[in-house]
Formats: C-alpha cells, structure tokens, sequence
C-alpha cells in the first residue's frame, strides 16, 4: 500500500493532494466551443443517410411488406427488413453467463413477424439524401392484421389478456409460490425475496398501514437522440462511430447478431449526450452496418424525437402494493411488498432490483417481497437511473411517512429508529459493509432546512430516503508515461458527465503527480481492454480502481527503471509522494535522485517507454443512501405543484470532483421531480403513444426548478482505495415520496399515483370541495 | 429534391453551398455547410440545442427553413470565442461544471449570450424566463444559472 491510501473510517476527513480539488474537465473547451464530435455529427465522404419505418399500431401481425415502390425511387441505395439479418442461434448466453435472447434482442430493433408497440420498427431505407429517405418511407406497404394491445400493467396480467408472445411461461424465481406456471401469459417472471415469519411480525404489530401506488412510464430524456453511423468495408472490416453508454457491450450485441466476428468491428464511441441507462441497449448499430453492406457506402442513422420516445428506454410503469407493520414505539417489525412491472414488449424489466432496495434503508427483521415481469404492448423497458428503484422505494417511503403521522414520531426520527447498519442483511440476505444510512439521517435531521420554520398558505414540507445498491462490473485502461512526464491514460469508459476528469485526478493522486499531467482519452474497443457500461454509478468508482492500479504499477515500473540505471536493489529505491525518485548516495557520495520528468527523459535510452494495462471486475462498489428535504407550494386554482425549496444529502463515500458529484445529485434531482410532477405517457386504447414530443412529455426546465442545495456526506466506501462509491443514481431516488409528502402536508391529500401532473391535483382539490 | 445556392455570412465569413429546398436552417448548417455546433435534440422548437443567432435575433434553427436566411448574418457557437480565448461564458460553463454531458451547452451559450447582450444584468428569475426553452437533462440547471450570474458579473466588471 502506498502512502496516497487514507481510507481512515471517518466522515469529511481527506487529506488528499488532488481529490476534492475542481480541476476543469479535459474535453471542456471542445464541448463549450462546438467541436466535441457526437454520434450525429459524424460525416464521411459518400455517407448515406438511413430512417425507419414504425409501426403505427400498438399490436399487430406482420402479413408482408412490400418495399419495390421505395427501391425504385431515385436516390433509395438499399431497403432493409428483418429478412436481411443472417439466420443464427437465436440463444445463448451474454457475457455474465446468462441467458440472452437474441430472437428479442433482434425482435425488437426491427420486427420480424409482429409488431408490439406503436412506432416498433419494420423496415429501413438508406438513400443519398435525407429528404429522400423520408419520401421513401411513405412508399414501403406493409399489410398489417391488428390485434388487440395490452399496455396496463395489471390487465396485462389477467387470464384472459391478449397475449404478446404466444407460449410464453412464468419464469418462477422463489420457492412455494402458488404462480401458475402452465398457462401461456405475460408475466414473464416471478421472484421473491423473503426473511423472518411476516405473518407473526404483523400479529404482534401495534399499527399496520396498506397502501397502493401507481406510477407511470418515465423516459429518460436524454436530449441527444441515438446515432450510429457503420461502414463495411469490402474485407469485411465494419467500423461503427454511434452514442452509447457501452460500447464494448454493443459491438459484441452487433457481433452476434451479424454473426462476425468480434474481431472483425471497431467500434469509435462519439461523445455522448446523456443516456441515464437508456443508451446501454443496442437499436441501430446492426441495421446501419446491415445497410451498409448492401451499399457499399457509410451509413448514418440518427433517431427522430418521436422514435426516441417511441421506440427506446422508458423505465417500467408499475403498480405496487406495500404493508408494513410497526409497533408503538417506531420499531417496524413486518413489511410486505407485491411490485408489479411493466416490461414493455420483451421480458426485463428492472423489477429485480426494485425487489433489491424495496426496503433498502431500513433493517426490517420480518419481510417478503413479490416481483413480477410483465410484457406489456410498449416499448422496451431500458435501464433509467436506478433501474426499479424510484417506483419500490416510493411506495415504502411514502408508506413510511404515513406510518410516521399514525404514530405520532417525527419521520426522519422513525427512520433512524429502523435505519440498516454494517453487518445487517440486505434483501438478499448479504450482509451489509459500512455504510452510511445513519449518517445521511442525521445530516437531514439536523440540516438547517429540516429545522427552519416554513411559512405561507398552501405550503408543505416532505421528506424522503432512498437507497442504491451501485455496480462494479469490469473496467480496463492503460497508461504510458511520455518523454517529457506526461500521461496518456487511455480509457474505455465513454464520459458522460465529467470522468475523464475524475479518473485523470485518482491517477495523478496515486502518483503524485499533477492534474495537468494526465492526458486522458476514451479509445474505440480494439485500443483498451473490455470496459462495461458507463453506467450503474461504476465508472468513478471501477475506473479509479483501475487509474489506481496502473499509478501503483508505473510507480513500480519507474522505481525499477531507476534500480537498474544506479544498479542498486530495488528496495533501496524510493518513490516518494511528490514523484522524486531516490536512493541512497553512491560510493562518491553523490546524491541518486531523478524528478519524475528527469528519469522519463531517460526511458528511451534505458529499456524503452514504460506503461501498464490493467483489467479488474470488483464488486466492492459499496451502497450508497440519499435523504431529501422539500417545501412546496400548490396552487389551488390551477393544481400545479412548485417547489420552492429542495435539499438533497448524500452520502458519496469519497467525493473526487465535488462539482460533478454536485451536479449529478442536482441531475438525479431533477429528474425525480419529473417523475413526481409532470412525466407520463399517455397510451390510447389502440396502444398509441399520444405524447411524443419534449412539447407535451413535460420534463423539468429552469422555470419549474429552484437552486438545489446538496449537501455531501462522505461515509469512505471501504472497497475503493480513495472511498469512492457510486453517485449518479440515488438522488433520482427520494424525489416522488419528498415531492408527495410535501403536497399532503400542503393541501391535506395524499396521492398516490405518480405524477401529480396539475390536472390530478385540480380534480383532488376539486373533489374535496 | 430541389437546391439552390444559399448564400449567407456565418460568423463573419461569406459562404455560399448548396442546400436542399426543404432543408431547415439546421440542417443547412449541419449537413450542408458541415457546422456541427448546433445540436438537433427534437427538430421542433421545444430544446434549444439548435439555438444560432440570424440576424441580431435568437432562434431555434430547426424552426427556420434554409432558404429564408439567404443573404443573412449567421452566428453559432463556432462563432462565440475569440481566436485566442474563450467567451466569459465559456469560461464560466466550464469553472462551475455547467455541463455534463455537454449536448445542450451549445444551445445553452447561444441564448445565454443573447440574453446578456439585451440585459448584461439579469436576476435570477430572468435568467430562468430566458433560458426556459432550453433543455437540459443532465444538470438540474442550477451550475448553468450559476454560470450565466458569473459571467454577466465578468462581463459587467
Ligand atoms: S432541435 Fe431545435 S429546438 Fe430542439
Ligand atoms: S449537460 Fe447533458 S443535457 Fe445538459
């Protein structure tokens, strides 16, 4: 261990030289300037241009497609169907040994015998001009037989439901469950968490407290749509520049579906406008390469507003039922949760891990826990931020809050009182290391915004926890250090929010060397080792793993390239903190002492350049908690909901750069008041999506936000040599049950079903009188 | 498919390309005269990512067609910096970490700019009026609002 690792057990303590500082991003100037190159913005000399066709039924059978008109229009280079793909295994396994279906996989970005949802796509036109393509569209016939779509999750689970995929069986994950699992259905899986007798724990409970919830599809609303841009080449090589938060998970989902190779495709990650889970699934990327080796030619797709909403990410819409019971004293001693997922059109949900934090704060010692997968007639669902654990933990927590007024105990207060600590459980039954429930607790409990006194008519004051259990997952990168002691940290994370600037900053801490001195760069996947997703709150934490590794390993390296230069033992050779390079003098007593840049002058007439590659998978990522305080005003003549106030207390393990720590909170923020207020998709009995557009699903801008304070809290993630746990996806978490106490607390309605769009919160008013 | 010659000053340089009849000024920009600043987020007015300045005025320039620009005066985001330094608000969007993912902040500094060129002092709320069309998903807008009071003190200083 070098000297640079102080993980002491202590809150707010650092002591570090860089972590912590607010170093400006390495690509900055290029994205405030207009040069950062995105996905869309990818030209080439002879690049063709690619849309595709969408269904406009929520549900229906493709009986033929007929595209001669559009091939014969002047200007159309190729038309692609789901005929074109290569015939392969339609199964097999992913990379983490479980089963992926690449029937849905391949289903899904261009049907092949029936459409699910209303915009699923069926056919593709490359053409010389964009225009053209648009044209050639309106001329490819498909003959369509409609059926009956299902888009509710809970009548999508009754026996007599249209079914989407004929002959589709319960998947059940549980013991002595009474699921059906012979009948054909669209619940796709059902698993079950359990601990402890919930029956004897709710017996002996003084208040029991049921409640259903609602919430609804929410996309992710990344403002860059997606891109992909393939070339062929006539020696079967295909290059793919696209946006996507895993590029090396996408090209291996380009591979197989093709059935090349992986070997033979190079895929150039472009700069990447958001994603917050929504660009981890693959859309394009097999079609434009597909296109382009009919044409010969590069071929560029890049989705339209309405596809985006369409046709990719939402998080599931679901209905959710939670029980708990408590005794006088604030002890809960029984939960309960039955949450049920919408799908959309394939299996996979992220209902798995909205079982997983259901509960997640809290050490409850009797629980059970249902889940259930259901295929709904939409799109499908993508990972969102915390995939499944907004809509879980909004139930619990709202369910919480109103356990806290029966009881007469001061929220924040009943939390503690049940609040997990290292050593608990977890649903799953793993043990907790150190974490910092508590202390995220105490922070809100104490905060002087939780204190102050909240004045006004129609104003009210809600709190809220959640919980994120964060992802490790493999990373891989590699560093040289250049002639004059400079960097090159080569990365294969894509940088979506500031990590070029975090894993440069962990790399020259480890090495004492400065900021400036890390030249960090995202490669394409033949230039740096398998890296998984930018995404799950991993890539501060699993890259600056790496970045601390390949410091400890160019340490070394120097350390011996200066042994042998002084022809000493290695152990008498010292890298200090500041990057000096020393040992003791020699036999004339002169001093042996290289500045870092001195002894990297010297690589080349010494053995060569020096530098390290290193892979690691770990999964100490180390969970993270955020509890939110908010004042709201609702507006009795119109039913909106404005927040006046918003603080968000987090506890992040280490924060490396305090601003984009800050920044993704104020993000996740955002989003969750969303989630809370304004977003939801409205589907017509057809299955047609009726608002496609950033005009009418309504996402957060500046004039519905305040400020939002954060306040950091730093608990070190003991798993991760600098602290570092994940960031990004807790604050999106306890938005929708703090936005829900507030509203009760303001006009005295409680609300169970997400959003509270102005519409819902009139008709309350109104119904009341 | 119908082209003409568009000829229009885009920041401060004459240029003239051929661009399509039924292109939008976005897309003569992007696709035609190869300036890929201004960013396409929902092609009909409702994100700001598209945001350039035609003539003295801000506009989305998916809303404008290509061939109503003819002789116009052009400024995008390219145009913003000086050939050796960046514009204050440049320098502020990147000191309070105004950007994360980057994809709105050209739209972002273009209506910023236009606002501080009308009102070099502007309030909070004023800020949040003016930039209420451009949308961002990453931030929560606090370190843009945050970012635009910094450089309009610069500006102002
Ligand atoms: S692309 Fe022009 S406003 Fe969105
Ligand atoms: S920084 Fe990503 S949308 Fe604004």
């Amino acid at each position: 261990m070098v000297t640079t690792k102080k993980n002491a057990d202590a809150i707010g303590t650092n002591g570090y030289r860089l972590i912590g500082t607010r170093p400006i991003r390495p690509d900055g100037t290029d994205k405030v300037t207009g040069r950062a190159a995105y996905a869309a913005d990818t030209q080439m000399e002879g690049l063709l241009f690619a849309r595709l066709l969408r269904s406009p039924h929520g549900h229906a059978k493709i009986k033929s497609i007929d595209a001669s008109q559009a091939l014969a229009l002047d200007g159309v280079e190729a038309v692609l169907t789901a005929a074109d793909f290569p015939g392969i295994e339609m199964s097999g396994n992913d990379r983490n040994g479980r089963p992926a279906d690449n029937q849905w996989l391949q289903d899904n970005i261009l049907a092949s015998d029936k459409v699910l949802y209303h915009g699923h796509a069926v056919a593709a036109v490359a053409a010389k001009d964009p225009h053209i393509a648009e044209d050639a569209l309106t001329l490819i016939n498909v003959d369509y037989e409609v059926l009956t779509p299902v888009t509710d999750v809970r009548e999508a689970m009754l026996d007599d439901a249209p079914i989407l995929h004929p002959g589709m069986r319960t998947n059940v994950q549980a013991s002595d469950v009474e699921t059906d699992t012979e009948r054909e259905t669209n619940i796709a899986m059902h698993m079950r968490l359990e601990r402890g007798d919930i029956k004897s724990g709710f017996d002996s409970a003084d208040v029991v407290i049921e409640r259903e919830f609602e919430t609804s599809w929410y996309h992710q609303g990344y403002i860059e749509p997606h891109s992909a841009t393939a070339f062929w080449n006539r020696d079967g090589k295909l290059t793919i520049w696209n946006s996507s938060q895993g590029p090396f998970v996408v090209r291996d989902a380009t591979a197989k579906l093709l059935d090349i190779p992986i070997a033979d495709i190079t895929l150039i990650p472009q700069e990447i406008g958001g994603g917050f889970g929504g660009k981890i699934p693959m859309y394009l990327e097999p079609i434009s390469a597909l296109l382009s080796r009919k044409t010969g030619k590069p071929v560029r797709i890049t989705m339209t507003r309405e596809a985006v909403f369409q046709a990719t990410g939402p998080t599931s819409a679901t209905y959710n039922r939670i029980k708990i019971g408590a005794m006088r004293d604030g002890t809960i001693v029984a939960a309960d949760a039955y949450l049920a997922y919408a799908a959309g059109a394939y299996p996979g949900s992220p209902v798995g891990a909205g079982v997983q934090c259901a509960f997640g704060p809290y050490y409850i010692e009797n629980q059970r826990i249902d889940g259930y997968d259901v295929v709904t007639n939409g799109p499908k669902s993508a990972a969102y931020r915390a995939p499944g654990a907004p809509a879980s933990e909004f139930a619990v927590e709202a369910t919480i809050n109103e356990l806290s007024e029966s009881l007469g105990i001061d929220s924040v207060e009943l939390r503690l009182k049940n609040a997990i600590k290292e050593g608990n459980p977890n649903a799953a039954g793993v043990p907790m290391p150190r974490i910092g429930a508590e202390e995220v607790m105490e922070a809100v409990k104490n905060h002087p915004h939780y204190t102050s006194e909240l004045q006004g008519d129609d104003v009210g004051r809600g709190v809220g926890f959640g919980f994120w259990h964060n992802a490790g997952l493999e990373s891989g990168s590699t560093a040289t250090i250049n002639s004059d002691g400079s960097v090159s940290l080569i990365v294969g994370s894509v940088d979506i929010g500031g990590t070029r600037a975090s894993l440069a900053m962990q790399l020259a801490e480890t090495m004492g060397l400065s900021y400036e001195d890390i030249k960090p760069r995202v490669a394409d996947t033949d230039s740096v080792p398998f890296t998984h997703v930018t995404g799950g709150s991993r890539t501060t934490f699993a890259g600056g793993w790496v970045a601390y590794e390949l410091g400890i390993e160019l340490r070394e390296k120097m350390r011996e390239r200066a042994a042998n230069i002084w022809e000493v033992d290695l152990d008498e050779v010292e890298y200090s903190d500041d990057a000096t390079i020393t040992s003791k003098p020699d036999n004339e007593g002169n001093e042996r002492e290289f500045t870092f840049v001195g002894l990297a002058s010297k690589m080349a007439s010494t053995g060569g350049q020096i530098s390290a590659t290193v892979s690691l998978n770990k999964t100490s990522q180390g969970a993270a908690y955020g509890g939110h305080i908010v004042d709201v005003h609702v507006d009795r003549d119109t039913g909106k909901v404005e927040i006046l106030r918003y603080t968000a207390v987090q506890d992040v393990g280490t924060a490396i750069h305090p601003s984009y720590v800050e920044g993704q909170i104020q993000g996740g923020v955002a989003q969750g008041a969303g989630m809370a207020l304004t977003e939801e998709y409205f589907y017509d009995d057809e299955g047609l999506l009726k608002n496609a557009s950033f005009l009418d699903y309504r996402m957060p801008t500046t004039l519905d936000l305040p400020m939002i304070e954060t306040e950091i809290v730093e608990v070190p993630n003991p798993g991760h040599p600098f602290g570092v746990r994940g960031v990004g996806e807790v604050p999106i978490v306890p938005p929708m049950p703090t936005i829900q106490q507030a509203v009760y607390d303001a006009i005295g309605i409680r609300l169970y079903d997400m959003p509270m769009s102005p519409r819902v919160v009139l008709e309350e008013l109104l119904n009341e009188g | 498919m119908a082209r003409f010659v568009l000829k229009t000053n885009i920041n401060g340089e004459e240029r003239e390309f051929l661009a399509d009849e039924r292109d939008s000024l976005l897309d003569a920009l992007r696709e035609r005269a190869g300036l890929m600043g201004a960013k396409e987020g929902c092609n009909n007015g409702n994100c700001g990512a598209c945001a350039v300045v035609l003539d003295g005025r801000l506009v989305n320039s998916c809303c404008v067609m290509a061939a109503e620009v003819d002789n116009s005066e052009i400024t995008t985001i390219e145009g913003l910096a000086e050939p050796d330094s960046l514009h204050p608000l440049q320098e502020t969007f990147l000191e309070n970490a105004a950007l994360q993912c980057g994809i709105c902040t050209p739209g972002f500094l273009m209506s910023a700019k236009a606002l501080l060129d009308s009102n070099p002092n502007p309030t909070e709320h004023e800020i949040r009026w003016w930039l209420a069309g451009n949308l961002c998903r990453c931030t929560g807008y606090d370190k843009i609002i945050r970012a635009v009071q910094d450089a309009a003190e610069r500006i102002n200083s």
